[in-house]
């Protein structure tokens, strides 16, 4: 048992009790906050305003689409299966809240009075704790799509999930790096170990899957491909309206939170303070480091936004092919390459410096070999290109009425003489006797 | 002891979806008619379906599957990745050989065009 958690475990049942509904309380302000900020700064990189017309700079456009929400009418389609219709919101909701209950976001703080740390729970497992709760959210995607007993919502409801488990795969292999050399699966032991370097930075390549798998996992744009309104209307929650519409809503904005706070956690030192600042002896004391983990999680969602107002939609095997064919290879190879570097690291006495300049030899010719690879699959290619498109001789009245050449074809020269004069043969194998012959004639 | 906060979350957070989606119902107009309550499918009659949903691409039930083959091998990973210190040079092999043998079949599934989608 480490200090958080001993200090977590003697917390009067009124402190746990006040720590939960100021989670539940910030993540939904923080999921109000999100609609609005992104609504503004989505706004801002298409060269509109946004919502300006609630509250200062538009900060209560959401509360008010919110309870304009609840006024709506709620329509449950003749079709749907009743029960799982009404439970699917409330299945895809509480798991997204729950999720967030092993985040560390402050150290040792007093409050009433009572020593504690600002961390709902934790537990040896947390991080595994968050993929199996996560994975409880996608039941609610599945049932909402499935029980609405229409087609839209099934397709999107089957993509969805599709989408979330193919990306599960990624995310779970991108922590197994942080494992490795945290040494733990405690939320608040890996804040702690991030303590010289942030695992953003020497596990890079963790971080870099963990970034693109956490958009797929959200269903975010570029990955937004369950509510692709082109394909499927608006995926597995076409069907609802009024407050439950408002759930999923809600749900889809925590987790992109939750995921974000992850990310903190995992990659981003948690709350400690960001460099410049760290030089300073208090940063990482009192209540201070809630502000450092606030803006790190605002960034993260500023992302997200960034990636929306940037990136058009993928396509849903473009989608796949890179989830699949790309992250989970990657993400293996690196794990073996990262716990074969430990292990030589301590068995061995070889230094670091030496084993870096190994590695970045052998990533050279690596990247090397792929170059000339594709440089011989691209003159091939090339190759074949050219068998298939070489110019040839077009006859532009073939089809009846004068036709422009295409790129790479010249049209026939017109025939001075009539046809059976053998002129207009310039496919013909110019042969000495022929071409005299010809000579003869002409 | 541990899971005391978990069930304060959960409870509150529960008791707020119940509290939604039934106040959804009741604070809502209720003006219901025939084409209101069908399927929606952009305005033309919906495509009749028998309860369940139906029939679906297969490619869904294999994806499914390699997901299920993925985390356990993951589950495999996380226990080696904590107690990576105390394992040694063995711990590295057999975890290696693990992936390798998980990557084999991996590769037969790419290979016979099982990750294609189109």
């Amino acid at each position: 048992m480490n200090d958080t958690a001993s200090l977590l475990a003697d917390d009067p049942w009124w402190l746990i009790a006040f720590k939960a509904v100021c989670v539940f309380g910030f993540l939904v302000v923080i999921t109000l906050f999100n609609i609005v900020f992104e609504r503004r700064v989505v706004a801002r990189m298409q060269h509109r305003i946004g919502p300006n017309r609630h509250g200062p700079f538009g900060s209560l456009q959401s509360l008010a689409d919110g309870v304009k929400l609840a006024f709506k009418e709620d329509l449950t389609p003749s079709t749907a299966d009743k029960v799982v219709f009404f439970l699917a919101p409330v299945i895809s909701t509480a798991p997204a809240f729950l999720a967030f209950a092993v985040i560390p976001f402050g150290p040792e703080v007093s409050i009433f009075g009572e020593r504690t740390t600002l961390q709902l729970a934790d537990f040896p497992v947390g991080v595994l704790y968050v993929l199996a709760i996560a994975s409880v959210g996608i039941y609610g995607i599945v049932l909402a799509g499935w029980s609405s007993g229409s087609t839209y919502p099934l397709l999107g409801g089957l993509r969805s999930s599709a989408q979330m488990i193919s990306y599960e795969v990624a995310m779970g292999l991108s922590f197994v790096a942080v494992f490795l050399v945290a040494g733990s699966m405690s939320t608040s032991q890996i804040v702690a170990e991030q303590s010289d370097w942030w695992y953003g930075v020497i596990l890079f390549p963790s971080f870099a899957i963990y970034l693109v798998a956490m958009v797929g996992e959200t269903n975010r744009a570029p990955f937004d491909l369950p509510e692709a309104e082109g394909e499927l209307v608006g995926g597995f929650h076409t069907e609802y309206s009024s407050l439950k519409f408002a759930l999923f809503f809600l749900a889809e904005y925590i987790n992109m939170v939750n995921v974000s706070a992850l990310a903190t956690t995992l990659f981003l030192g948690g709350w400690r303070a960001p460099w410049p600042i760290s030089l300073w002896d208090g940063a990482n004391e009192g209540w201070w480091p809630l502000l450092w983990w606030i803006a790190k999680v605002v960034i993260l969602i500023f992302v997200f936004v960034w990636l929306r107002g940037t990136l058009p939609r993928l396509r849903y095997d473009q989608f796949m092919k890179l989830g699949w064919k790309g992250l989970i290879p990657v993400s293996l190879a690196w794990i073996v390459l990262l716990a074969t570097v430990l292990t030589v690291r301590r068995e061995t006495d070889i230094d670091t410096r030496t084993l870096l300049f190994t590695f970045a030899g052998i990533l050279v010719v690596g990247l090397l070999l792929s170059f000339v690879w594709d440089a011989v699959a691209a003159r091939k290619e090339a190759t074949k290109l050219e068998v298939r498109t070489a110019p040839r001789q077009r006859d532009a009245f073939s089809g009846g009425f004068p036709v422009p050449p295409l790129p790479g074809q010249s049209l026939d020269e017109p025939a001075r003489q009539p046809a059976h004069s053998g002129a207009a043969a310039p496919d013909a194998g110019t042969t000495g006797p022929d071409t005299a012959q010809e000579g003869d004639r002409g | 002891m541990d899971w005391v906060p978990i069930a304060w979350l959960g409870g509150i957070a529960f008791g707020f979806a119940v509290f939604s989606v039934v106040a959804g119902a009741l604070t809502g107009p209720r003006r219901y008619n025939r084409a209101k309550l069908q399927a929606y499918e952009c305005g033309i009659e919906p495509t009749p379906q028998p309860v369940g949903g139906g029939r679906f691409p297969v490619k869904y039930y294999l994806t499914a599957m390699l997901f299920i083959v993925f985390d356990i091998e993951i589950v495999f990973l996380y226990p080696w990745a904590v107690a990576f210190d105390s394992l040694g040079l063995f711990g590295l092999i057999e975890m290696v050989l693990f992936i390798a043998t998980v990557f084999v079949a991996f590769a037969y599934v790419w290979r016979r065009g099982g990750l294609e989608w189109d």
